[in-house]
């Protein structure tokens, strides 16, 4: 009766129409688009690999197949785990671990500058030279990394013009253009969250935090950083969840050894061609990255609301 | 004191030096290879001044067909997007506040998953449901601007959705109350209330849709089927054989970005300034270009005319300028480079030969790493100026571990491998 009750006054506030479209519109998208989806890819990664002709056929049961394939590898090869996928799965998650880091530390600081420090107009300006790179495209953005670092790109060029080196540094084999493109590409993501809140704080608690003498690391220490942490855990958590899953940065970046796990879903899913087994490593990214994100955020006590603010 | 002061400000400046420049030098970079001649995009050694990248760009079928299925695919999610934020936002309004963080945590969690998560997840749904149906391959469900469209709303959803937010926060509902004790119905209050207030909310998160959804890759790789966009096209440029057009239409999204950031600036400040003194917008604003006074007051309206004027300026010297002759000399150059590196080579080996000839025959027998001490480790340099190793027997497959390095330099001191087979094709003059 309750449940027929707010209906019933959720209607009398908006009307049929207004409500109409409110409950539909906001159904499709939980239902069709977000909730539906994840389970089919669920229940997809516990199916055989068939052709399509046979499912839904006797052939069709429930099979855990492909989680086993990513945990143990292949039935009757030499190692007794995956060592290969599971690598490249634990090397993801910590490169991912470390570009967050990264730009944190790379933004922090510019945050609290544009935040508190800098005056209005110049404010302006550096918003509009940070926005400016976002607008140009994901792969544009790691294209410009291959430039630079390429064989004969800008850096070895100007090494060997000056006579530092005789040949050409391999960057991309050793992924430095692979780290720096990924700590770029999602650089605002980590700078917008923390501006927004640093802005916020009240410069008087500063000022009464220097007239009492404390040093500039204890202001940051003890009132900052504690003030700014729902917009550091929201920026940290944006990075890393983008930087674990990102596909183009890795695919363009990426030396001839180095697989991001996203390329080996990629893999199942286009030459591969095993659909089950490429949901299946999709799923295992994405709940261990939610785990990893919850734990984090349970650590530091903030909130799922603070995110996205 | 004063003196700290001084070193953190110094510190400042170089931080701020950096961070810029890892963030905008790249795309400085990028844009210089959009002018220069090489065929492979590079800004280090400048050959020529060009513009035929633009031309090239211009005449790309594949890149133009990209972009029009880029803007039907934005367009769809703009509006999807749009519809379903602003609903989800409403509906957050709503809702019972047990229910909210739930609600809230469902639906900005699109933001989070992995963009390839939610392109696979449409994929496999959708051609689930074709199954389940009984269509066939080519029915609409499979369609790739269908999925794509659906596969990208998903989570740009969302990020309209916290722009709807944003502006509700401000909004008072004391409004809507009394609309409706005014007679209002409850259509005619959204339309004439909301909507309105809303309005700016619903410009940027269109705009806001619209670039996501441009940009996207890792959703759309997955969904775009028959239908690569413009993003596509360019990852499967990018990774097989790129040409510095790639660079002319980052370097043109540049521009426009800038443009339409610096017309934004300008209108803003118009409005500040219309707000200042009191006048209406089209008081202050007049003929920009007439009223030096409006200029002297807003530095973005000068930032705008100087870009124009250059844009202006730069295209009409791209129609008369032709690098050919650039282009010609450097190709001499490149051959008379080369030309004095085989005269080198042919000297240095008369010159073994006489000295060969002094020694006489070899009387340590026919082991020449003794003669030639350096020739073992040739395979790791080849040819940094031991010319010894030319003669090794096993020089030919020693030499050539790496093909590309070798085009980018020839002849930079590597004699070891003159006599390569393969060499005089690879260090020909490139005619591209």
């Amino acid at each position: 009766m309750n449940i027929a009750n707010a209906f019933k006054n959720f209607i009398n506030r908006n009307g049929w129409g207004l409500g109409g479209y409110m409950l539909l519109a906001v159904g499709f998208w939980l239902i069709v688009l977000i909730i539906l989806p994840q389970l089919s890819m669920l229940d997809f990664s516990f199916r055989h690999h068939l052709p399509p002709p046979e499912m839904g056929g006797p052939k069709d049961t429930y099979t855990i197949e492909h989680y086993k394939f990513l945990a143990l590898g292949a039935p009757g090869a030499d190692q007794s785990y995956n060592v290969v996928d599971l690598g490249v799965f634990v090397r993801t998650l910590m490169a991912a671990f470390f570009v967050t880091i990264l730009d944190l530390l790379l933004c922090y600081p510019l945050a609290y500058y544009l935040g508190q420090a800098s005056s209005g107009g110049y404010t302006r300006i550096f918003v509009l030279f940070l926005i400016i790179p976002y607008w140009v495209n994901e792969i544009l953005r790691a294209f410009a990394f291959r430039i630079i670092f390429g064989d004969s790109g800008v850096i070895n060029e100007m090494m060997m013009t000056l006579g530092l080196i005789d040949n050409p540094i391999d960057f991309i084999r050793e992924n430095v253009a692979l780290y720096s493109g990924l700590g770029y590409a999602y650089i605002l993501l980590m700078i917008f969250p923390i501006y927004n809140v640093i802005e916020s704080l009240d410069r008087n608690q500063i000022e009464a935090a220097r007239d009492m003498g404390a040093p500039w690391w204890r202001i940051h220490w003890r009132i900052v950083i504690p003030y700014a942490k729902p917009g550091i855990s929201s920026g940290c958590t944006m990075v890393f969840m983008l930087t674990a899953g990102a596909l183009a940065a890795p695919q363009i970046l990426g030396g001839p050894s180095s697989l991001w796990f996203t390329q080996i879903i990629y893999q199942w899913f286009n030459s591969g061609g095993n659909w089950p087994r490429g949901a299946a490593y999709a799923i295992v990214l994405l709940t261990v990255c939610i785990i990893i994100v919850l734990s984090a955020m349970r650590l530091f006590k903030v909130k799922m609301g603070d995110i996205g603010k | 004191m004063k003196s700290s002061n001084l070193i953190l400000k110094i510190f400042l400046a170089l931080y701020l030096v950096v961070f810029f420049g890892y963030l905008l030098g790249p795309l400085v970079i990028m844009g210089i290879t959009a002018f220069n001649s090489p065929g492979f995009p590079r800004a280090a050694p400048w050959e020529c001044l060009t513009f035929e990248w633009f031309e090239v760009l211009a005449n790309d079928q594949r890149i133009l067909n990209g972009l029009k299925n880029s803007f039907i695919v934005g367009a769809g999610t703009v509006v999807l997007s749009v519809l379903l934020g602003l609903a989800g936002a409403l509906m957050l309004t709503e809702i019972y506040p047990k229910l909210r963080a739930t609600f809230y945590t469902v639906v900005i969690a699109p933001i989070l998953i992995p963009g390839v998560v939610l392109g696979i997840s449409t994929l496999i749904f959708w051609d689930r449901l074709n199954i389940m149906l009984g269509l066939g391959d080519d029915s609409f469900l499979h369609n790739g601007i269908f999925l794509t469209i659906l596969g990208q709303s998903t989570f740009i959803a969302s990020y309209c959705m916290l722009v709807f937010l944003a502006r509700l926060q401000r909004y008072d509902t004391g409004l809507t109350e009394a609309a409706l004790d005014l007679g209002a119905t409850n259509v005619q209050a959204f339309r004439k209330i909301m909507v309105p207030f809303l309005m700016p909310a619903i410009a940027s998160a269109a705009v806001l849709a619209f670039l996501a959804s441009f940009e996207n890759y890792n959703t759309t790789t997955f969904t775009f089927g028959k239908y690569p966009t413009l993003t596509i096209e360019l990852a499967q440029k990018v990774r097989y054989g790129i040409n510095p057009s790639i660079s002319a239409l980052a370097f043109t999204i540049v521009v426009l970005t800038i443009f339409a950031a610096v017309v934004h600036e300008v209108t803003q400040r118009r409005k500040q300034l219309a707000l200042a003194s009191g006048a209406p917008v089209s008081a202050v604003s007049g003929g920009g270009f007439q009223l030096p006074g409006f200029l002297r007051a807003n530095p973005a309206a000068i930032v705008l005319v100087v870009l124009s004027l250059g844009a202006v300026a730069t295209v009409g010297f791209a129609s008369v300028y032709s690098p050919d002759a650039c282009k010609a000399e450097v190709r001499e150059q490149k051959r008379i480079f080369q030309q004095q590196q085989i005269e080198k080579i042919k000297q240095q080996r008369l010159q073994q030969k006489r000295d060969d000839a002094v020694k006489g025959p070899d009387i340590f027998g026919s082991d020449k790493s003794k003669v030639v001490p350096d020739a073992t480790p040739a395979p790791q340099s080849p040819g940094k100026g031991n010319f010894g190793g030319v003669f090794a027997p096993n020089n030919l497959e020693n030499a050539a571990p790496k093909p590309e390095s070798k085009i980018e330099s020839p002849g930079k001191g590597t004699f070891g491998n003159v006599f390569d087979p393969g060499n005089l094709n690879k260090a020909g003059p490139k005619t591209d």
